[in-house]
């Protein structure tokens, strides 16, 4: 069974595995460095819809089908969904995912629901309440844009400080302990508001939630940046990177050598115009998918962390001028699974 | 260890955050806007060479430009070249048909009444209101103290 | 020669203008919605207290393409409209002096919107 640990980590002895994943990505993705590890890539922005919104839950379909596929899966096999996206009531999910007819759970997390939705999933089959279940999420450059900033055809500069939107989604399947990678332990992020406003600026928004979350985690298991060969988070792309960095230096962890972010991975800042770098849920969930689960599975990577992270405004809190609250979510990912307790039950 | 307060944070914000380029921008502004008042200069000497009346020539050359932005908009090169003239493709009133162009095109899914109708307003609404809330400020304090 | 300086003089006036905007953009906090709407206002203002009219003699297109030039024909407008017709005027002459940039606007805003069908960005 599960054991807490310290006060916000929780330890799954029976780590569950992530047994499948399938990403799906756009033509900038597709052109990225990780590019050609996406599993569909769709040259089409519309995937062949009527609207930037279906073409998401479009993106979403196929993601879940090529998991599907991948692991010789079909609906009726999967017990629980799990799964959300950007849009206002997580649209792209509720239509992607409708004829699915799979037991559903809505999620909003903004950019950390990749990492909310697979707590969950691994959660539900360490607590053995289901066999098989599917965490999915997906966000599209085109949709996010009209609906968190301008329409595409208004003319305008990007600062620098702005991230771009991935037009991507990922998918996993998570079951019963059987082969890498293993969920070893999760840290369920808290709100976070440091007072950021400026919505061109989401990493530094998301940066001291990514912070906290890691360090309740090195303190909850007493472990630090040298136990991991990597410190994955979702978005927070060059500034947040550099905020991250700065801001766990001062608690005393220096992760430096062990950080990446998945902004970073996706796209190369030097000459595809992103200016500080991707965001988005299918950002976290499309490199992860794609690149690092691959990778844990052939032994590249032992033991990582992976936080997603969030930032949890609506374009109603923006114009009313609140400010933008991070979060962020962790899983201990592995290429082994927890040895078993001693008086366990494992 | 030190708990870092909001305010030491957005220190560290302003600090890790990359400026604008504006040593790029404002030169790119001038020129691109200056080329659009250029080419409005030369559509104004255009239509009075063609007989036009001054005060229906410059009028002309403004509907001129913003027929060529609401085209060049749907053709997807007017934010190509937002992208480097900045403040010069946005000043110009090509700036202003853009800004009421692009969401009438992008919102065109919601329909042609309360997409494409209503949205059209989205950015350059506020414009015509404070514009014209001004002049009528103007109006009355004209005639309030007779200044006509 | 003399149509030369003519077109530099609407190149400089017109540059200027815009060159102040992209310093708006670049060191304040100001979306591009309310940078519009400033240039305007500032427009109707200068044509109130009757600065902007030499301008616009002076550079021609350089002053009368700019925003702020637009709303400089609100400001004639209105004191053309309450000249002739009081305060009455007042409501009707904004929007008659800028009429065409608003009407030209709207309509080939409408045109273009149905002709033409939203594509991705992609840079």
């Amino acid at each position: 069974m599960s054991t807490n640990i310290g006060k916000y980590t929780l330890r799954l002895d029976k780590s569950p595995s992530i047994t499948g994943s399938a990403a799906i990505g756009g033509k900038k993705e597709a052109e990225g460095p990780i590019g050609k590890m996406f599993d569909i890539v769709n040259y089409d922005a519309l995937f062949g819809q009527k609207s930037w919104e279906l073409a998401e839950s479009e993106m979403q379909r196929q993601a879940a089908q090529k998991v599907m596929d991948k692991c010789s899966l079909s609906p009726g096999d999967i017990q629980y969904l799990f799964a959300g996206d950007l849009l206002n009531q997580i649209v792209a999910s509720h239509y992607g995912l409708r004829e699915l007819g799979i037991p559903f759970f809505g999620l909003y997390g903004a950019c950390s629901t990749m990492a909310e939705s697979l707590i969950l999933s691994s959660m539900m089959i360490e607590g053995g309440l289901a066999k098989k279940v599917m965490a999915i999420t997906s966000s599209h450059f085109c949709s996010a844009e009209r609906q968190f900033r301008f329409p595409l055809e208004y003319g305008g500069q990007r600062a620098p400080t702005a991230q771009w939107t991935a037009t991507a989604a990922g998918a996993c399947i998570i079951a019963e302990n059987s082969q890498p990678p293993y969920i070893k332990a999760v840290t369920v992020g808290c709100i976070e508001d440091k007072d950021i406003k400026d919505l061109n600026n989401m990493g530094a928004a998301m940066a001291p939630a990514a912070s906290t979350t890691i360090k309740r985690y090195f303190q909850d298991t007493l472990t630090g940046p040298d136990n991991f060969d990597l410190i994955l988070t979702g978005d927070l792309a060059q500034v947040g990177s550099d905020l991250l960095a700065e801001l766990l230096l001062r608690e005393g962890y220096d992760i430096k050598k062990k950080h990446a972010d998945c902004g970073l991975i996706l796209y190369d800042r030097a000459t595809q115009d992103v200016e500080a770098g991707g965001s988005g849920c299918g950002c976290a969930a499309g490199v992860l998918c794609s690149y690092i689960i691959p990778a844990i599975r052939e032994g590249k990577i032992k033991d990582m962390l992976f936080v997603a992270t969030g930032a949890l405004m609506s374009p109603i809190s923006v114009q009313q001028g609140q400010n933008i609250p991070g979060i962020a979510h962790l899983l201990h990912l592995s290429s082994t699974p927890n040895p078993i307790q001693q008086g366990g039950n494992a | 260890m030190e708990t870092v307060t909001n305010q030491s944070y957005n220190q560290m914000v302003k600090k890790a955050s990359p400026p604008s380029k504006s040593a790029r921008n404002i030169p790119m502004a001038f020129l691109v806007g200056g080329a659009i008042c250029t080419l409005g200069h030369a559509l104004i000497k255009f239509y009075m060479s063609m007989g036009v009346p001054e005060e229906t020539a410059f009028p002309a050359a403004s509907i001129t430009l913003v027929f060529l932005s609401a085209l060049f908009t749907g053709l997807n090169i007017y934010d190509k070249l937002a992208k480097w003239g900045g403040a010069g493709t946005l000043v110009p009133i090509t700036g202003f048909a853009n800004a009421i162009t692009a969401p009438a095109l992008e919102f065109k899914s919601e329909g042609y009444i309360m997409g494409l109708g209503a949205k059209m307003f989205l950015i350059a609404g506020p414009v015509i209101v404070y514009g014209i809330a001004a002049g009528v400020v103007y109006g009355v304090i004209l005639y309030l103290f007779q200044l006509y | 020669m003399e149509l030369f300086w003519e077109y530099v003089k609407a190149f400089l006036v017109g540059g200027a203008i815009c060159a102040v905007g992209q310093v708006l953009i670049d060191f304040t906090k100001l979306t591009p919605a309310r940078i519009l709407v400033t240039f305007v206002v500032l427009g109707v203002v200068l044509g109130a207290l009757g600065v902007y009219q030499p301008l616009v003699d002076w550079a021609g297109g350089g002053a009368s393409i700019p925003l702020t030039g637009w709303g400089s024909t609100i400001a004639k407008g209105t004191r053309d409209a309450v000249a002739e017709k009081g305060i009455f005027g007042a409501l009707s002459g904004g929007l008659t002096g800028s009429a065409a940039g608003v009407a030209a606007a709207i309509f080939f805003g409408f045109l273009s919107a149905v002709v033409f069908k939203p594509k991705a960005k992609e840079e």
